[in-house]
Order: structure tokens, then C-alpha cells, then sequence
């Protein structure tokens, strides 16, 4: 079915996409704040780090940057909505827009090659792993760190206060919660997480693009949903392995839909592919019926 | 203590549907006592409870908790001071969190939330002492949705998240409102409860005269807006519904035509 490397770059890309999957957790479902701005603060990430990485930055430097440029994306969409009202997904749609002239200011072109320069990777090749093997080693490491973090995070008094704050509004603000202030924080840190993905994904890759954030939030969104398919997200810490299951999942399903020729599906065919496996996830009573409920409830 | 000043507020100002809610609306209530506050709909009781709360401004006029005008700022900084329990049972509390984790962020109402653990070890204790003077067995299920319970047990375990911290005012709107006649009458005596034991100061908005004479120690009537009656001691005991509906025609010289006032 999928040769070794197609198993291992799934693998790769779905780690990858497990952190975007944290961001649309921390946005979507736990402060209830449909965000689309990842499609432009994960090529954010990667734009500001290879930019960093090509004028000679240590590369984990210009991943921390991107994680920074990341929240200062989020930072705008949710200002833009608690500062002056602009309702949560326009707020975020604008930002996107935005973003992707930001995005080709930073690079100064559409794409920057980055195969010859040192990246986060490098020193991982000294290991002896085989090459295909080295991106996932060292993303199971970033993921599980950004895992423990988040779940940390989450129970801590602030963490509390932010779960609150998109669950009931009205009365987090009768505890005193600036629930503002906690959206913003929110909102940033899951762009944050989205612009470390951002940035991963160009130095695994080799390239930063400023078209490679299209679709991320469907991507994303696919994770999430699937992974709640899969493992029912009752405590926290479920939800936040779901997201890397999920994420994984997805990704071996692409893979095999690439690759099962009978199908006669090509690379070209994967974002029509995403929005068929979304759609099944959402309407097919059979999947799950919990999960259809929660995201037919949201839309209402 | 709380001093609420002449305060106006008018919803939709300029527009068709202009709604003037409170009109120069002045009322005190000194340390520990318990005012329970009636009115017809539209009187302006819960306006008037949303701007001591914070949830909406007024106009003019100006709100001062324990000697700090309030008045301009925002709800989450005054709740340290002003406690609150929602007519809708869901309202205080979150359904998807533990027992456990939202009682712990009643515990830090007002306070700074930093990054450590938000339920610690040392609070057990007191959140199992508390739950169980609810005698609902809650105080065995600390790590159980809120969503699992009832709207009853919500609403108790709202009252006791109220309570959790100290607070210059307790504001409590139609808090058993939403409740059935039995459940309400015991999320009624434990508020009562609560209210002696803490000595607490607290504003009770209710539906029901009848209620309104029998707990707490001073009654005050909204209409349009306003005051039209505060009684309290002497004056208030033995009081009964139609001496209540008798005091209010004469006050402002109009007939009553409002059922739900005789029938709460």
C-alpha cells in the first residue's frame, strides 16, 4: 500500500498539522472562536523563519520568531474583534487577507528555498536514523513538549479562566475573568502554535511559499474533527491527543487515497479530497453522532 | 454598602424602540442587611440589578461599592466586590467543567489568576465542607460535570460559588424564578441560610410579593424606573400582599393591572 518514505512523510506532516490542530482546538472549541486565520499565520511562520534562516539566524531563533509573528496575527484578529467589535470570523477573514501581502513583504518574493541552509533538522541527521526518519523523531518531541504545555496550561488558574471565558462569558465575568483579555491571549497562542507548524513545515519541506497556508484551516479543522471521531475528548488531555491522532490519521488517509491507483486520485486532487473526508465527517450520522451534534449546534 | 445614585438609563436611545429603564432610580443598602426588590415587568429591577453588576452602564448617575465608585467600570472588576447568582440556572456555572474546577474559579472571584494548578490540594477540603451543607451528596462527586446536574443542584452549587469569597453586595436575580415550586422553596432557604450564617448584605429581585415580605428585612417596589416604596422594621412586619398592593396604589395613585404581581 504506501511505501516506507510515504509512511514516514504522512507521519511527518500529520505531527505537523496535530500542532495547527491545537491551535483550532484552543480557538474553535475552547473559546468558541471561529478562527480562520491560520491559513495566514502558518505561512506567517514559515515566511518569517526562512527568511531569518537564509540571513543566517540560528534556525530554533527564527522558529521562536515565527511562533511570535504567529501570535501577534492572532493577537490582531482578536483585537480587532474585543477592541472594536468586528464580528470573530470576519475579524479573522480580515487578518488572513491581510497576511498574505504581510506575508509576501516579509519573504520580498512568492517562495524562499531553504534545501541548501541550516534548519532545526540538521543536527538530527548526525543520528545515524534514516533521512525520512529524522523530521519525525524530532516533531514527536516538539509535539509532545507543545502537548504537556498546553495541558499544563489549561489547568492552571489562567487556563481555567480562558475555558470560562468561551463556555459561559456572562458568568466568567461575574468571577472577575477579563474575558477580553482572555480571548486575546487565546487566540494569540493558538496562532502562536500554528506559526511553529508554519515554520516546521518550510524546513522540513525545504521552502517557504506564500500560497502554502491555503486550506490549513480545513486541514486543521479536519484533525480536530476526525480525531474527536476517534477518541472522545471528555478531559483535556484526551482532547489534545485527539488532536495528534487525528491529525495523523488524516494524513494516512490522504496518503492511501494518493496512492491506491485504482482510485486514479492525483496530488492536485488533495484539498477536494480534504473538503469531501470534512463533509463525511460532519454529516455522516454513522461517524458519530456526538460529533455531528456539536458542530451542527456551533453553526447555529 | 452600596449607594446607587439617581441613576438613568435608556436602551435604544434615538430609535423607535427607546426604552427608558431606570429614571433617576436612588436606593442604599447598608452592611448586612437583605433588601428584596419587587416590580412589575419592565420596572426596571433587572436593569437595575445589570448595572450594579456591571453587565450594562448608565447613563448618569453613579454607583458606589464600600466607599469606591464603581460606576464606569466594567463587570469584571467589581466582581471582587459584587457577588451574583443569574435567574437561569445554567447561567452560573459552566456545564463543562468538574464540580470541583468551578467552584475553584469562584474561590479566586476578583482576584489575579496566575499559571498555577487552579485546583489545589488545600482547597478540598473547604469546597467538601461547603457542598455539604447542601445535603445533596455533591461534596462525593467533586469530579462530575456540572452538566450532570440538575438545575436545582446548579443553582445551590451557584449560590455557594456566590458565597465562596467575601463580597460587599450579593446581587441575587429571580434566582428560583426558573425553578419548580419545591426546589425553588429549598434554593430559597438555603440562600436565606447562607445570608445569616456569612452575614451577608444582599439585593433579592423576585417575582413573588409573597416572598418578598417573607425573607429578608427590607422590601423595596420598583415602577418605571424608580423607588416607589422602601419599607422596612416595624413597618414591614405582619405586612401581607394586598396591604403591599393597597401601599403601592396609593403611592402613585394608579390601579394595579398587572397579574403577575397578585399571582407571584
Amino acid at each position: 500500500m504506501l511505501s516506507n518514505i510515504a509512511f514516514y512523510g504522512a507521519i511527518e506532516t500529520g505531527l505537523i498539522y496535530g500542532l495547527v490542530a491545537f491551535g483550532i482546538y484552543l480557538s474553535f472549541r475552547v473559546l468558541d472562536f471561529p478562527d480562520l486565520t491560520v491559513d495566514g499565520s502558518f505561512p506567517l511562520g514559515a515566511a518569517v523563519a526562512a527568511v531569518l534562516i537564509i540571513e543566517g539566524v540560528n534556525p530554533w531563533l527564527a522558529t521562536g520568531a515565527a511562533v511570535i509573528a504567529g501570535m501577534g496575527a492572532g493577537a490582531v484578529t482578536a483585537l480587532l474583534n474585543v477592541k472594536l467589535n468586528i464580528l470573530n470570523l470576519l475579524a479573522s477573514i480580515l487578518t488572513m487577507i491581510a497576511l498574505y501581502s504581510v506575508n509576501l513583504r516579509i519573504m520580498g518574493r512568492p517562495n524562499i528555498a531553504l534545501l541548501t541552509e541550516e534548519t532545526v533538522l540538521t543536527p538530527w541527521y548526525d543520528l545515524g536514523l534514516a533521512y525520512h526518519q529524522v523530521p519525525v523523531l524530532l516533531f514527536i518531541i516538539v509535539v509532545m513538549a507543545s502537548l504537556l504545555l498546553l495541558w499544563r496550561f489549561m489547568k492552571s488558574e489562567t487556563g481555567l479562566a480562558m475555558r470560562a471565558t468561551g463556555a459561559n462569558p456572562r458568568m466568567a465575568r461575574a468571577q472577575g475573568i477579563a474575558t477580553g483579555a482572555m480571548i486575546v491571549l487565546g487566540v494569540a497562542v493558538s496562532n502562536g502554535l500554528v506559526g511553529l507548524a508554519g515554520a516546521l513545515f518550510a524546513q522540513s519541506q525545504g521552502a517557504a511559499d506564500v500560497t502554502m497556508g491555503v486550506g490549513v484551516i480545513v486541514i486543521g479543522l479536519a484533525s480536530l474533527i476526525g480525531g474527536e471521531a476517534v477518541l472522545t475528548p471528555s478531559t483535556v488531555l484526551r482532547a489534545l491527543i485527539a488532536c495528534v491522532i487525528g491529525a495523523i490519521v488524516y494524513r494516512l488517509a490522504i496518503a492511501l487515497a494518493l496512492n491506491a491507483d485504482f482510485l486514479g486520485l492525483q496530488a492536485q486532487d488533495l484539498n477536494l479530497i480534504t473538503a469531501v473526508l470534512v463533509t463525511l465527517a460532519i454529516v455522516l450520522p454513522g461517524v458519530r453522532t456526538s460529533v455531528a451534534a456539536r458542530f451542527t449546534r456551533k453553526k447555529a | 454598602m452600596i449607594t446607587a445614585t439617581d441613576l438613568t438609563l435608556t436602551f435604544g436611545k434615538g430609535t423607535p424602540l427607546e426604552n427608558p429603564a431606570l429614571r433617576g432610580m436612588s436606593l442604599t443598602v447598608n452592611q448586612g442587611e437583605f433588601v428584596t426588590v419587587i416590580g412589575s415587568n419592565g420596572a426596571g429591577k433587572s436593569t437595575f440589578l445589570n448595572a450594579l453588576a456591571g453587565e450594562v452602564m448608565v447613563d448618569s448617575g453613579n454607583i458606589i461599592v464600600d466607599n469606591q465608585d464603581v460606576t464606569k467600570l466594567p463587570t469584571h472588576k467589581r466582581a471582587g466586590r459584587v457577588a451574583r447568582v443569574f435567574q437561569d440556572p445554567l447561567a452560573g456555572t459552566c456545564e463543562g467543567l468538574s464540580i470541583e474546577e468551578n467552584l475553584a474559579l469562584a474561590i479566586k472571584r476578583g482576584q489575579r489568576r496566575g499559571l498555577s494548578a487552579a485546583v489545589k490540594a488545600r482547597y478540598t477540603d473547604q469546597f467538601k465542607t461547603s457542598l455539604t451543607s447542601l445535603n445533596l451528596g455533591l461534596e462525593n462527586r467533586l469530579g462530575d460535570k456540572m452538566g450532570l446536574l440538575s438545575g436545582g443542584q446548579r443553582q445551590a452549587v451557584s449560590l455557594l460559588m456566590a458565597s465562596l469569597t467575601p463580597s460587599a453586595i450579593l446581587l441575587l436575580d429571580e434566582h428560583t424564578a426558573a425553578l419548580d415550586p419545591k426546589t425553588a422553596s429549598f434554593v430559597l432557604d438555603l440562600t436565606t441560610q447562607i445570608i445569616e450564617e456569612q452575614k451577608l448584605t444582599a439585593l433579592m429581585v423576585t417575582h413573588s410579593m409573597k416572598q418578598a415580605l417573607e425573607v429578608g428585612d427590607r422590601t423595596v417596589m420598583l415602577h418605571q424606573g424608580q423607588v416607589v416604596f422602601d419599607i422596612a422594621g416595624q413597618d414591614r412586619e405582619g405586612l401581607e400582599v394586598k396591604d403591599l398592593l393597597e401601599l403601592f396604589e396609593k403611592q402613585r395613585g394608579l390601579e394595579v393591572d398587572d397579574d403577575s404581581l397578585l399571582l407571584g
